[in-house]
């Protein structure tokens, strides 16, 4: 490849990431006109939920316009998408905190949550998608099929409650909620973590790991791994020096799904364990009608979704040279 | 599908497959029968003891209250088994019909159409469901509804690229050569080579219901009392937790085995006739 060329290709790329950059904003714009207009549209609005039932029209009316509510959606709408994107998502009804301190006490436990959850998962989930891929077809793949397959559809409820009743009842070996104090040592902090990570890790090591064997068998069957065969190279060579490289793009779209997946049962898992993080904070919100706070998470997940989905559109892109050229 | 066709079919499926029908034929019958079979009222305080273990008078135990479990779940699953059909062939008709009209109407319709469901499917469906929640409350038929729309968009993905596929097809073009309407076409000619894909998407999309509502009720956000699914009678004895009580263990296992058996009477269908 000549210098010359290099840059022509590049800039391809970087405009297809451009553009997946630019439907991701626009997506997400329309994402939160859905969740704004949905929770707007209540029977009986905010003023009415703090005041209770036994307030005077009057006083409703009052606060109404006190809390801008008396003004036209559209215009409301504006406001509140602009406050997000300021960093300044409104006003917690319930709790009277802003809703931006509210959320960054609880955001770093949810990230670190998912992240602990990301680094066990994933590789759990590739050994076994190359398993099963390598042993297509044979007893190993089977077993790991139908194994996958009941792990996926399991509650996480059922899940956590298993784990709670072997690893902290009967064998006492973890405490059955999650406590993680103040500047907590290596061994506090694993022992903390331990079982909600296992509960959520069920779930994501099931599902990437079957959509891993089903990217990687993709690719077993092109002429060109045929190729490598008849040259005499072996399974294991040929998963890792062949295939992997060439699969990158299906498997981090789904990396990006089953990790979205997270958020999802981290909703019950944190609500099992007590575990102070973002989706309990959601649950609370549904619970107590705090529609700032449960917009704002709402908003927080599908962005987040939609960012993982644009990075592993970017890394597909990046890692096709036949993309990359278009 | 005749009789002697459906049991050929199943000896023809694998050990997996066989399991997976003998778990859904037997929820199946669960929840059409078994309340007129429960042993107990599912609201009776029969034990003296809370959270007992089994025994010939109470097979599951009792729960937090001294009820007896195995009535009680007799009673959920009828409701969960029963909102999840609801609500999938709800979500399954909105999604397939959106799908139709988007293939065979005007092309800004389709446009709008799958710009609109791909806007809905960056929601996460938990997410989405806990913002409806909050938006409308959760009653029964409230709560089918909002289930059911939170797994329009998936539905609707699968079955527009299936009916997209099928309008490239001679025979649509001779249909429509022949001067059928679009109504014809969509549902005389394109939806009978669709329901088979559609079906093993179906199946799925029942499975993810079943533990969105069971999902909610634990949560405290689905079903409310005296109403009980699955999920909110693991909620409703979650204390008996830290002495491992059967209350809690018995419906989760339920709700575990009617999905896990959905899942591998799909997979055992649909791979059989991949081959």
């Amino acid at each position: 490849m000549s210098a010359a060329t290099t840059p022509s290709i590049w800039r391809g790329a970087v405009r297809l990431i451009a553009q997946r950059i630019g439907l991701a904003f626009v997506t997400l714009l329309l994402v939160s006109a859905v969740i704004f207009t949905l929770s707007s549209l209540l029977p009986g609005d905010a003023a009415q939920e703090v005041l209770g039932r036994g307030a005077s029209p009057e006083q409703v009316a009052a606060l109404r316009h006190q809390m801008g509510l008396d003004r036209p959606a559209p215009v409301r709408y504006v406001e509140w998408l602009f406050g997000i994107a300021t960093g300044n998502p409104g006003h917690s009804l319930v709790a009277n905190e802003p809703v931006a301190e509210i959320i960054s006490e609880r955001l770093p436990n949810t990230l670190t949550l998912a992240a602990l959850t990301t680094l066990v998962a994933v590789p759990c989930a590739f050994l076994i998608g190359i398993a099963s891929a390598v042993a297509q077809g044979r007893k190993l793949d089977r077993l790991l099929n139908i194994l996958t397959l009941s792990m996926v559809a399991l509650p996480e409820f059922l899940v956590a409650t298993i784990a709670v009743l072997i690893l902290a009842v009967k064998l006492q070996w973890l405490p059955s909620i999650t406590l993680v104090p103040k500047d907590p040592t290596f061994g506090q902090f694993v022992r903390a973590y331990a079982m909600p990570v296992i509960v959520l890790g069920v779930g994501v090591i099931a599902q990437l790991g079957r959509m891993i064997r089903a990217a990687i068998i993709a690719e077993l069957g092109r002429p060109y791994v045929e190729m490598a065969r008849l040259k005499g190279v072996k399974s294991m060579r040929m998963v890792f020096r062949h295939v992997l490289p060439n699969a990158i793009g299906p498997i981090v779209n789904a990396m990006a799904l089953s990790l979205s997946y997270l958020f999802g049962g981290a909703i019950v898992v944190e609500t099992i364990f007590s575990y102070p993080g973002l989706a309990s904070l959601m649950v609370n919100a549904v619970t107590t009608r705090d529609m700032p706070l449960l917009q704002a998470c709402a908003m927080i997940f599908c962005a987040t979704y939609l960012l993982l989905v644009l990075i592993a559109d970017t890394v597909a892109i990046l890692a096709n040279p036949r993309l990359r050229q278009r | 599908m005749t009789r002697s066709n459906l049991v050929r079919a199943a000896r023809a499926l694998p050990l997996s497959g066989k399991v997976g029908l003998t778990l859904v034929s037997f929820w199946i019958v669960a929840a059409l029968v078994g309340p007129f079979l429960a042993p107990y009222s599912p609201g009776a305080f029969v034990s003296e003891e809370v959270f007992a273990g089994a025994s010939s008078r109470f097979w599951f135990g009792s729960d937090f209250l001294g009820r007896d479990v195995l009535s009680r779940l007799l009673v959920g699953a009828r409701l969960t088994v029963g909102l999840s059909a609801i609500a999938v062939t709800l979500a399954a008709a909105t999604g397939t019909g959106l799908a139709l009209t988007a293939a065979v109407g005007p092309r800004w319709l389709d446009e709008l159409l799958s710009r609109a469901m791909d806007t809905l499917i960056s929601i996460p469906s938990k997410i989405f469901a806990l913002v409806l929640v909050a938006a409308f409350g959760s009653s029964v038929v409230l709560l089918t509804i909002i289930v059911s729309i939170t797994y329009v968009p998936g539905n609707f993905r699968i079955a527009r690229s299936l009916a997209v596929g099928l309008t490239k097809l001679d025979y649509v073009e001779v249909a429509r050569a022949r001067g059928e309407g679009r109504p014809h076409i969509a549902l005389v000619e394109m939806l009978p080579n669709m329901i088979r894909p559609l079906f093993a998407d179906i199946g799925l999309r029942f499975v993810f219901i079943v533990l969105l509502l069971s999902g909610l009720s634990f949560l405290g956000l689905g079903l409310q009392p005296p109403d009980a699914d699955l999920g909110s009678l693991v909620r409703e004895n979650v204390s008996g937790l830290g002495e491992g009580a059967l209350a809690i263990l018995v419906p989760a296992v339920a709700i575990a085995s009617l999905t896990v058996g959905v899942n591998l009477l799909i997979d055992a269908a649909t791979q059989g006739k991949g081959k």
